[in-house]
């Protein structure tokens, strides 16, 4: 694979794999079941990324079930989400490139729940931090968090150098985190994960304290816990696999009602006028989908605001079936799919986001809005009336 | 100080240090090389040409698409010191092909001191 008689494309990935085994001592390449890439929205990748595609499309075919991440843009409904068309024809070039390379045109960051869901204890070469958290943490399937080009030289190989999350013993959990908090609404975890993050920067967290938790709340709790700093494996004692198997680490730290709160202090900013409200971050459930479409059934957006549902096709379309896109469309909301507000190009559209998820925070700075995180019953009071009203 | 390359060459440099983690997708802008993380303590410097010095990366696996287009635009730091290098951050440097150098303690660099990287040396200049 090294000499270049598979292809261009295999002979790189092979360096890339080779240079990342070699750094973290890893002895062999592991066989692999399946891959995330991430990296798709042309706002992130530019011309360099594009290019940097391009070439490895030339030659370069899957080996394994490989899903993709979020685009810049509804593929389908682009216009009506605002969306140039100088951005959807460098966006259209860029799935054309993935498509080119056997890879299917997922474009959700929760591809556990459209058909790439691996096994406990499977390993798998995934990128987008929330999904490899999710991945490690709450299905017990073992990657490290992959850059999207790393990703990708894993799954033209069907392998992946063996170091990191992939050894038992770098799985370890090294503090303690007890919880002493309620939990009464989605964003508290996103506000939970914050406060953990900072405790337990670069660290895996044992975390205890906590009753009960659904599929919502874990994936919301993913996202916020990884892109504020922690290692992407976390255990919750009594409801993560392999959480009663690992003991209690030494280190300890405490969250209280007081750092959820600090949590969102910080998350926030001081803004009563929005502009863009956007759940689905990561991407909306059918679950998620249903309630917000039963909280805006008969009411109607406010004019100068848009209210975005953010979710992967696969939804949309269950969600059609179900009647809930169309209470939703009716109410005046738009759906996003295959996107959402932290990959699309929106800078300098929108002064100001409400949202239920801490990681869009985190990713709509750099497209220059202020933030409110809070519950969907929030979020959805912000859109019909523009404005933020706790 | 001897470390680890993440990836070899030589890089030279104004030694910019923080001791937050860095995400470099969302937490600097591409167009600028500014660090642009709400309360980072980096928050509206630039890390083009610099050295930059951090602990570890966190967050978007986007990063090393980030790095990449900053390497192509001109707004990358000249080279990168970590104390445990991340594979985000790590495949950002092989492919953008930026001296980076890991497993040095990154408290005795300071801000402003010039510094040189060859391979898995740092050195003071």
């Amino acid at each position: 694979m090294m000499d270049g008689a598979e292809g261009y494309t295999v002979r790189k990935s092979m360096e890339i794999l080779v240079a990342l085994g070699d750094i973290y001592g890893a002895e062999s390449l592991i066989d692999i079941g399946s891959v995330q890439v991430s990296g798709v929205s042309y706002s992130n990748l530019g011309d360099a990324g594009l290019e940097f595609l391009d070439e490895l499309a030339k030659d370069g075919k899957v080996r394994v079930l490989t899903t993709l991440n979020p685009a810049g843009m509804d593929l389908e409904n682009w216009q009506q989400l605002g969306i140039s068309p100088e951005f959807a024809e460098k966006q259209n070039l860029v799935i054309k490139a993935f498509e080119k390379m056997g890879i299917l045109v997922s474009c959700t960051c929760t591809p556990y729940l459209i058909g790439n869901l691996p096994l406990y204890g499977e390993h798998i070469a995934w990128s987008e931090s929330s999904a490899v958290t999710f991945a490690n943490s709450v299905i017990g399937a073992r990657t490290n968090k992959e850059g999207g080009p790393s990703a990708l030289a894993a799954a033209f190989v069907g392998k992946t150098p063996c170091y990191g999350l992939h050894l038992d013993e770098k799985r370890i959990p090294d503090i303690h985190v007890q919880v002493k908090a309620e939990f009464t609404k989605l964003s508290d975890w996103g506000a939970l994960g914050y406060a953990i993050a900072k405790k337990a920067e670069n660290k895996i967290p044992y975390i205890t304290g906590i009753k009960k938790a659904d599929l919502d709340e874990l994936k919301s709790f993913c996202a916020s816990v990884v892109t504020y700093g922690a290692k992407p494996l976390f255990y919750i004692r009594g409801i993560t696999p392999g959480s009663e198997e690992q003991a209690e680490p030494k280190e300890t730290v405490l969250i209280d009602q007081v750092d959820i709160k600090n949590a969102y202090d910080n998350i926030n900013d001081p803004v009563t006028r929005i502009e863009l409200v956007c759940i689905g971050c990561p991407h909306c459930s059918i679950n998620e989908i249903a309630k917000a479409a039963e909280l805006i059934k008969g009411r109607r957006i406010a004019e100068g605001t848009e209210f975005w549902v953010a979710t992967s096709r696969s939804a949309k379309q269950l969600a059609d079936k179900r009647g809930y896109s169309a209470i939703i469309e009716e109410a005046g909301g738009k759906f996003a799919c295959d996107t959402c507000m932290a990959v699309a190009p929106l800078k300098g559209r929108f002064k100001s986001l409400a949202t239920t998820s801490a990681k869009g925070c985190f990713y709509s700075r750099q497209n220059l809005m202020k933030t409110k995180m809070g519950s969907v019953e929030e979020c959805v009071e912000a859109a019909v009336t523009g404005k933020w009203s706790s | 100080m001897k470390g680890r390359t993440i990836y070899k060459g030589k890089a030279e440099g104004e030694a910019l240090v923080t001791n937050q983690p860095i995400s470099f997708y969302g937490g600097v802008d591409p167009d600028t090389g500014t660090v642009i993380e709400k309360d980072h303590e980096l928050k509206g410097q630039s890390v083009k040409g610099k050295i930059l010095v951090f602990p570890t990366g966190k967050g978007s696996t986007v990063g090393s698409y980030t790095l990449y287009r900053m390497k192509k635009d001109g707004t990358a730091p000249a080279g990168i010191v970590n104390k445990e290098c991340e594979t985000v951050v790590a495949v950002g440097a092989i492919i953008s092909e930026i001296p980076c150098v890991d497993k040095i303690d990154v408290a005795k660099i300071k801000t402003g001191d010039r510094i040189g990287i060859e391979n898995d040396v740092i050195k003071r200049l």
